[in-house]
């Protein structure tokens, strides 16, 4: 009979809180219910971005723009990189916009837990509220460089340039969505690393910087030689740039079978992320 | 016992101290790899077979325990009180309350919506105006958009700021950033609300309103926990109270018999060795050995109700071969904004050391002290023939809490004034 009551008692519970406990304590479901606050940080993020500015949402433009200048300056006419063909500004600022929204995200994500943990330290919600929102700024800011890239794809269409879309344009949303998770993936498990070891913080500055040249952004797969391209296989963002060029430009090296294998790292390194991330949400306080 | 609405059960909170360095890595390890094996964690205080380890696996142990073995139940509709000394694990345990962090051991049931309150303002950022910091404040607590505009007029109102909704909070004053942030968590309504010490902010009359708030939260049947050092806000809110002292719980039970019981038995550590560490300057041939603060009846603690007599003793040693001859000793009571209160020297006060023995004790009596309720650092000082030998600037703190100076069971609000003087009013 005891036992029977407490059980009755048992159920009541709203909420139970102990120790962490297994590796799989995950609550997706709660990011729903806080959907709005995911939408008011975005909102925050990027309104503060350019308060105060005079240029305001203009920055989000100059920032490829002069990558793209000083990049078909350097590599275009002063290394001489072939671009496939293309027109050289297309063909970086293509690189340049895609890898953008993926750095961005690992970057930013990165240092959640610390440069939230005032925040955090004070008050109960679900931490993944503030990656997802940060990869849904970027996504607008990515918007804005995308309608960019755009407007120099028609000039340079209108100017009779060898280019082409090919039905793999419609997958964009879908690399989109893989870079989103690639990069939150990623930037989530590195900044659940950082609590504790600060050391990553430096190592993600220049890493990034690092794996882009490992990345075909200013320079095609082409030029690889053949022994090497099997590298690239394990780079999921070759995959995905090379795809994109593709995509919008019609010439580069698609392969399905390394974007098939990107798509596959990209869903174990956000499962890691996701699980590693909310277990250390639980603690990360006492450490950071 | 239906009426239960957060049950805490054997709670323990580890921290780790110290930094984190190439040695946490070698301990993290050591730590993975017994667990790894199924054996007990070197590195942790808390065994899993309900005993503590002796007193030799904390020699050397970077950890401390915040909470040990805290069990407690809170009914529906309870006003809570929670006190204690700073350090007494009473923010550890709104911590895990408010899920911030996860207790190392033990668990917490609650039932219904809790709504934590750590710090008023949480998330609120300087770029936005008031209207959006209200919605982004409002979310961070665990609102819905469609609430927020339900009651915004509401929390507007509560906040006197109409006129300022619409712009950046960067340029509020103080005040109104703060009646704002309070506003917005004012009118959360949730089951359970958790409080700490927002209230030590704003001024007089908002504060009450606060208080008046939190009333009517009470009243409506909800659940309120509260932490704070303010025990006038304590005794006019709460029903009941915990007494926590060293991360344990040493009290529980009416209001009152709390605040007394806190008073009489929570006796501090109001003693600090000088040996070493300390910042000091001075050519070191007297040095200062111990402080020790107590009470009139020469029971040692570090925290003086306002108004009562206070003793502060000074150990002392000097240097091999060295006599002091007029030796002068000051003692100053230090503000937490760095003001000198109060000073006293022996000399000033015409109590000459002619001579003092090379090791020993010097005692300051100060027969009452009528200073506001606040956290004082005492800085020490000991000169011979006007050199100065040795002088602490921080030598610890003490804290004056409330006490009823004028017999009138009433005070000025905290920061509203510095001393309190014995005087009278008349009529004539």
């Amino acid at each position: 009979m005891k036992i029977g009551d407490e059980m009755l008692e048992q159920e009541q519970w709203t909420k139970v809180i102990g120790p962490r406990s297994g590796w799989f304590d995950v609550h997706l479901s709660d990011l729903w219910h806080f959907r709005d606050l995911i939408g008011l940080f975005v909102k925050r993020d990027f309104v503060a971005f350019y308060q105060q500015t005079i240029l305001g949402p203009l920055w989000f433009l100059l920032q490829p723009l002069f990558t793209t200048i000083v990049f078909t300056i350097i590599f275009g006419r002063i290394a001489r990189i072939p671009t496939d063909g293309l027109p050289r500004m297309l063909f970086y600022m293509a690189g340049i916009v895609t890898w953008n929204y993926f750095a961005d995200c690992l970057n930013k994500t990165s240092d959640t837990f610390v440069s939230n943990a005032s925040i955090f330290g004070k008050v109960f919600f679900p931490r993944l509220t503030v990656p997802v929102s940060i990869v849904i700024t970027n996504l607008i800011t990515f918007a804005i460089q995308f309608v960019l890239f755009l407007a120099f794809w028609a000039f340079f269409y209108l100017k009779g340039s060898d280019i082409r879309m090919t039905p793999w344009v419609l997958l964009t949303p879908a690399l989109l969505l893989q870079m989103a998770a690639l990069g939150l993936g990623l930037g989530i498990l590195i900044s659940s690393m950082t609590t504790k070891y600060r050391d990553l913080r430096f190592v993600v500055g220049f890493g990034v910087q690092l794996w882009m040249y490992a990345t075909p952004v200013v320079y095609p797969m082409s030029s690889i030689p053949e022994k090497w391209q099997w590298l690239f296989a394990l780079n999921p963002m070759a995959a995905i740039i090379e795809t994109v060029r593709y995509a919008f430009l019609g010439a580069g090296a698609l392969r399905p079978f390394h974007l098939a294998l990107s798509l596959g790292m990209t869903v174990v390194i956000l499962l890691a992320g996701i699980i590693t991330f909310s277990r250390m949400e639980k603690t990360f306080m006492d450490t950071v | 016992m239906s009426d239960v609405v957060i049950r805490v059960e054997n709670l323990y909170k580890e921290y780790r101290l110290g930094t984190i360095s190439h040695g946490t890595l070698h301990r993290d390890l050591q730590s993975w790899w017994a667990r790894v094996r199924g054996k007990e964690d070197p590195n942790s205080l808390i065994s899993h077979h309900d005993r503590l380890p002796g007193p030799e696996a904390f020699a050397d142990n970077p950890h401390i325990l915040a909470l040990t073995d805290v069990t407690f139940d809170v009914h529906q509709g309870d006003v809570l009180g929670i006190i204690g000394r700073n350090g007494a694990g009473k923010s550890t345990l709104l911590k895990i309350l408010s899920e911030v962090t996860a207790p190392t051991k033990g668990t917490v049931k609650m039932k219904g919506r809790v709504a934590s309150l750590l710090e008023v303002g949480t998330g609120f950022h300087s770029e936005l105006t008031g209207r959006e910091n209200v919605y982004l404040n409002g979310a961070i607590l665990g609102m819905t958009k469609r609430e927020i505009t339900r009651k915004f007029d509401e929390i507007v109102d509560f906040a006197e700021i109409e006129k300022f909704i619409d712009t950046p909070v960067k340029r509020y004053s103080s005040g109104m950033y703060v009646r704002l942030a309070f506003a917005v968590a004012a009118h959360l309504e949730p089951e359970i609300l958790i409080v700490d010490e927002v209230l030590a902010v704003g001024d007089a009359q908002f504060q009450k309103k606060c208080l008046g708030k939190m009333g009517d939260v009470a009243k409506g049947g909800r659940t309120v926990l509260f932490v704070s050092h303010n025990m006038a806000a304590v005794q006019n809110l709460c029903s009941s109270t915990l007494v926590l002292s060293n991360g344990s719980l040493v009290f529980s039970g009416k209001v009152d018999k709390a605040i007394e019981w806190y008073f009489q038995n929570d006796i501090g550590q109001g003693t600090m060795d000088l040996h070493d560490g300390k910042e000091r300057s001075g050519n070191g041939l007297v040095r200062f050995t111990k402080i020790t603060t107590c009470n009139m009846r020469n029971e040692i603690i570090d925290s003086f109700p306002l108004g009562q007599g206070c003793k502060i003793y000074l150990d002392y040693e000097c240097a091999k071969g060295f006599s002091p001859h007029n030796v002068e000793v000051g003692v100053a009571f230090i503000s937490v904004l760095g003001l000198k209160v109060a000073m006293f020297s022996n000399v000033v006060a015409n109590q000459p050391f002619h001579d003092l023995s090379p090791v020993g004790r010097i005692c300051c009596t100060i027969p009452s002290v009528p200073l506001t309720h606040s956290e004082y650092v005492l800085g020490i000082s000991i000169s011979c023939n006007g050199e100065t030998c040795d002088w602490v600037d921080k030598a610890m703190r003490i804290s004056i809490s409330e006490g009823d100076f004028y017999k009138s069971g009433r005070l000025y609000y905290p920061g509203s004034t510095l001393v309190y003087l014995p005087h009278n009013w008349t009529t004539s």
